[in-house]
């Protein structure tokens, strides 16, 4: 993976941003932004130019899975690997989000090592 | 019968009776008597009672046996328990529910999520100074240093998890707070009073999205990391 690629992280609680901010430096992934809820990213998302979106599911007003059915929807953004890193853990959760194009799927808690192997995983497909 | 109905016969023919030395026992413990005539109703509710069991009695046809006696006057008892649980109703104060308890309640537990918050900072201020003196160490300390930070980092997600429980918490309040002010609502409705003000509707986007965000699950009732990965690979 190009560690210099821009990274966008999504989360509606701002110690979980550092938190996974602060675990991707680990990764010497430092091209970081942050969004608060789905419609701020994707607002983002359409103005900058992204290599992996990060994304929490319980957000308001969008949530993580309206989010990833957003980009899935658009022409650009289709292809942007979306890795889902939530609360939610069960498999109706995990199926919708799969149906929807998720790239990945981390339950949280999580440990970095999940967090880095899951990166590696969908930034080799990208 | 005082009413002057005609009181349906028990195989002896004479009036409906309870057997000896029998009453009813209502599910709060006290017992009731059945409408003999003996009792006068304390209540103008217990009035209503007597006279639906009196009409009751007055509209079977043919003999009454004793276990059928029985039966309404647990009918009764339980119409009495009912009449007495609707006079608690209407005398429970739903302003100090609504305007005290729940907000209340909702005030401490948003103050848990800001001061767990708080701390979870201070705990990641503490750990960035670290990684700081952790690239000044010597190459084994700095890794030692890099993995205990790194384990904190993970520990501190508990704040996420945690408020994300407690906005489940401060949901259900909510809810009950509705249904405890529509409960009342139509009972003081029923006797004339109006009705408190109905709490203000939640708006709710009903996407996909939002329809599936149930919150962390309790321990055992998600599905683990590993059982996620084999259902992903399961479409690939």
């Amino acid at each position: 993976m190009d560690k210099s690629t821009p990274v966008l992280i999504v989360d509606d609680y701002k110690t979980m941003l550092r938190i996974i901010r602060n675990l991707l430096k680990q990764l010497e992934i430092e091209n970081v932004d942050e969004a608060t809820d789905g419609a701020e990213a994707l607002s983002k998302l359409r103005a900058g130019n992204y290599g992996l979106v990060i994304s929490d599911w319980n957000m308001a007003p969008m949530t993580g899975l309206d989010l990833l059915k957003e980009v899935r929807a658009d022409a650009r953004l289709k292809n942007t690997p979306f890795i889902m890193i939530t609360a939610e853990s069960k498999t109706e959760n995990v199926v919708a989000a799969k149906q929807a194009g998720v790239s990945n799927y981390i339950v949280k808690p999580f440990n970095a090592e999940t967090l880095r192997e899951k990166i590696e995983k969908v930034m080799v497909h990208a | 019968m005082p009413d002057g109905t005609a009181a349906p016969r028990v195989p002896d023919g004479t009036a409906p009776r309870v057997p000896e030395g029998t009453t009813s026992r209502v599910p709060d413990g006290t017992t009731s008597r059945v409408p003999d005539g003996t009792t006068p109703p304390a209540h103008p509710e217990d009035a209503r009672i007597e006279a639906a069991v009196r009409a009751v009695l007055g509209s079977m046809a043919g003999d009454l046996s004793a276990t059928e006696a029985a039966l309404l006057a647990e009918l009764e008892g339980l119409g009495r328990t009912v009449a007495r649980a609707k006079q608690e109703i209407a005398r429970l104060k739903v302003d100090d529910i609504t305007e005290a308890h729940i907000p209340a309640a909702t005030d401490e537990l948003d103050a848990i999520v800001d001061h767990t918050a708080q701390a979870t900072n201070e705990i990641l201020d503490c750990c960035e100074v670290l990684e700081t003196v952790a690239g000044r160490a010597s190459p084994a300390d700095a890794e030692a240093l890099q993995g205990v930070i790194t384990r904190i980092y993970e520990a501190c997600s508990f704040q996420d998890i945690t408020g994300q429980r407690i906005g489940k918490v401060v949901n259900a309040l909510k809810a009950i707070e509705a249904r405890v002010a529509s409960i009342t609502g139509q009972f003081m409705q029923a006797r004339g009073a109006a009705p408190p003000a109905p709490a203000a509707p939640v708006a709710e986007t009903a996407t996909e999205g939002r329809r599936l965000a149930n919150g962390p699950q309790l321990p055992g009732a998600g599905v683990s990391q590993a059982d996620i990965d084999k259902l992903l690979a399961d479409f690939d």
